[in-house]
């Protein structure tokens, strides 16, 4: 008897446990995304208050948003634009030289291989924020500041390593021996590439393609550094430029930040598992 | 071309033929060629987008006179002291809280994936949407928190980002909001993958709770663990933005770390060489990092 109410006390107890432990993941979780929300809301002008809710919450800033309706969001759906470009290109060129890359390692099985690797391995782990300095006066250099293309080729060169090992680690669960047959049936390695791997590659293809979209979309420090004309620089940008000055629009800035954040929470959504599941792709083997 | 059937696949002459290529070692010359044009672009964007700005980087910084102006910077060795204490405590309060929320999402019900799909939140919003709504939460005037504490308790909060401490402290709080899923999502794997075989056999033997954590989920999740550590304190090493939004490097250049330094010394004060130095006086930590993380990631092909 007291041995059952002992088990039933510990379950309640447990359950206690995850309620509290909930609440507390939940409340830290949201403050900081119910203080954007909130914030935005606000009318303008409204946002030095002490309230915890607007007393007239209005979508006057997201409109605002929309229609560039604010001196601050003049060149928005520009910026905002600039952000997909740079998101869709580095993804694309991301897939491309990763997968031709660890289709070369991996299947055709390049002798050196492993060297490619190595450099792959080295960039994943050199801190991208540390080179940024180099980096731009190279681009100086070449005349390339402030333009979208030293973005994406800084971008390109620190995502592909990522896509490379887990192209390649996925690679391993498809038989060599499909390559094999393929090649004797004469197939040239580039149609091997097109018609075999890559139809074969599409769920590593499609994790790898949100990681480097998300990667573009997360990073700040080479566009803040790269793009400094209003219709060159993406949102990030933009965003950076009002957050040091004292009469800053906070209910707009709020604002473009909720829409800057809609599309990868959307895609973060939609590809949670694909994604999860490159991420952790052999994760555990040791 | 898709559709290559197994019985093709599992026919003896082939794996004869698979074998005395393999003995061979290497490919037919039209073949080498066509693996070799497939590596050249990641080579050449390696080549030109990362080994030539690290050779440049290790030139500019390559003064010595540079580092003794820069270990007389007051400003250096407050950021060294803030670095150090970043990643002490941004890596392991944050990893270790991953490791306790992946084991309690192993518990089963569908709460626990509502939860966790919550939870994750944090994760898929930008870093910057989420550190400038930090930074602004934290006004200490008009910041949703402040207003909190007085709406809750009436306690007047401290002006958050105006002092040295609580500034580097929110920081590295703003670090761990955003970080903490991904790592627990990364440790949950790694214990959902541990056979349930050994976990029951394990509960039969009378290794539950505590024990079971301590003599079988902790030894399985180590090398990961361990992993994870290392990545997490080079990506925080590198780390930027957190501390650009939430504290600006303010109050008086008291919250820098490495990363921000450099930049602030190159851009703000146009000294590039002074700011490279900055990032490479980080080298000593950088380099017995990413040689062991080399190993370890080639040994156990760990990807995250």
């Amino acid at each position: 008897m007291s041995a059952r109410r002992a088990v039933r006390r510990r379950r309640y107890s447990g359950n206690a446990g995850v309620l509290v432990l909930s609440v507390v993941l939940i409340v830290w979780t949201f403050v900081p995304i119910y203080n954007m929300v909130m914030i935005s809301l606000e009318p303008e002008g409204d946002v030095y208050t002490d309230r915890l809710w607007p007393k007239m919450p209005s979508v006057e800033s997201f409109w605002g948003v929309l229609t560039q309706g604010h001196w601050y969001l003049e060149h928005f759906w520009r910026q905002f634009g600039n952000s997909l470009y740079l998101g869709v290109m580095v993804t694309f060129l991301t897939l491309l030289f990763g997968s031709l890359t660890s289709f070369s390692i991996g299947r055709m099985r390049i002798r050196h291989g492993w060297l490619v690797s190595n450099c792959a391995l080295l960039t994943y782990v050199i801190p991208a924020s540390f080179l940024a300095i180099p980096f731009y006066r190279i681009m100086q250099n070449y005349g390339l500041a402030n333009n979208l293309w030293s973005v994406i080729a800084a971008l390109v060169a620190f995502a592909t390593p990522y896509a490379i090992f887990v192209l390649q680690e996925y690679g391993r669960s498809i038989p060599i021996e499909v390559d094999e047959s393929a090649r004797i049936d004469g197939a040239s390695p580039l149609q091997i590439y097109r018609s075999i791997y890559l139809p074969l590659m599409a769920p590593a293809l499609v994790a790898v393609g949100t990681y480097a979209l998300l990667l573009a979309w997360n990073e700040f420090l080479y566009q803040f550094l790269l793009l400094s004309t209003k219709s060159s620089m993406t949102v990030p940008v933009a965003l950076a430029q009002f957050l040091n000055s004292d009469q800053s629009p906070w209910n707009y800035m709020m604002a473009t930040a909720i829409v800057y954040a809609l599309p990868p929470i959307a895609i973060y959504y939609a590809f949670r598992r694909r994604m999860t599941a490159g991420l952790t792709m052999g994760g555990v083997k040791g | 071309m898709n559709s290559v059937s197994v019985a093709d696949v599992g026919r003896p002459a082939i794996r004869w033929h698979t074998l005395s290529r393999s003995l061979r070692g290497g490919l037919k010359g039209g073949e080498y060629t066509w693996a070799v044009a497939f590596v050249v672009p990641y080579l050449a964007v390696f080549l030109t987008f990362v080994a030539y700005p690290v050779v440049y980087g290790l030139w500019l910084g390559s003064e010595p006179s540079l580092y003794r102006e820069l270990f007389a910077d007051p400003i250096y060795q407050t950021t060294v002291v803030n670095t150090v204490l970043y990643l002490a405590l941004g890596v392991n309060v944050k990893m270790f809280l991953a490791l306790l929320l992946s084991g309690f999402f192993m518990r089963p019900g569908r709460w626990m994936k509502v939860l966790l799909l919550i939870f994750v939140l944090p994760w898929a919003v930008p870093q910057i949407s989420a550190f400038i709504s930090i930074h602004w939460m934290l006004n200490g005037e008009w910041g949703f928190l402040n207003n909190l504490l007085y709406h809750l308790f009436h306690i007047e909060g401290p002006f958050w980002l105006n002092e040295r401490w609580t500034a580097l402290g929110a920081v590295i709080a703003s670090h761990i909001w955003k970080w903490t899923p991904f790592w627990t999502l990364i440790l949950l794997a790694g214990r959902m993958a541990i056979p349930l075989e050994i976990r029951d056999t394990a509960r039969v033997d009378g290794a539950t709770g505590v024990r079971g954590f301590v003599y079988i989920t902790f030894p399985l999740l180590a090398n990961l663990y361990l992993i994870s550590t290392l990545l997490s304190t080079i990506f925080l090493l590198g780390d930027f933005n957190a501390v650009y939004f939430v504290s600006g490097g303010g109050p008086a250049d008291s919250t820098h770390v490495l990363a921000t330094l450099g930049i602030r010394d190159a851009f703000d004060l146009a000294q590039p060489r002074l700011g490279v130095a900055a990032v490479m006086s980080a080298l000593p930590l950088v380099i017995p990092l990413v040689i062991v993380l080399m190993r370890k990631l080639r040994t156990t092909e760990v990807q995250l």
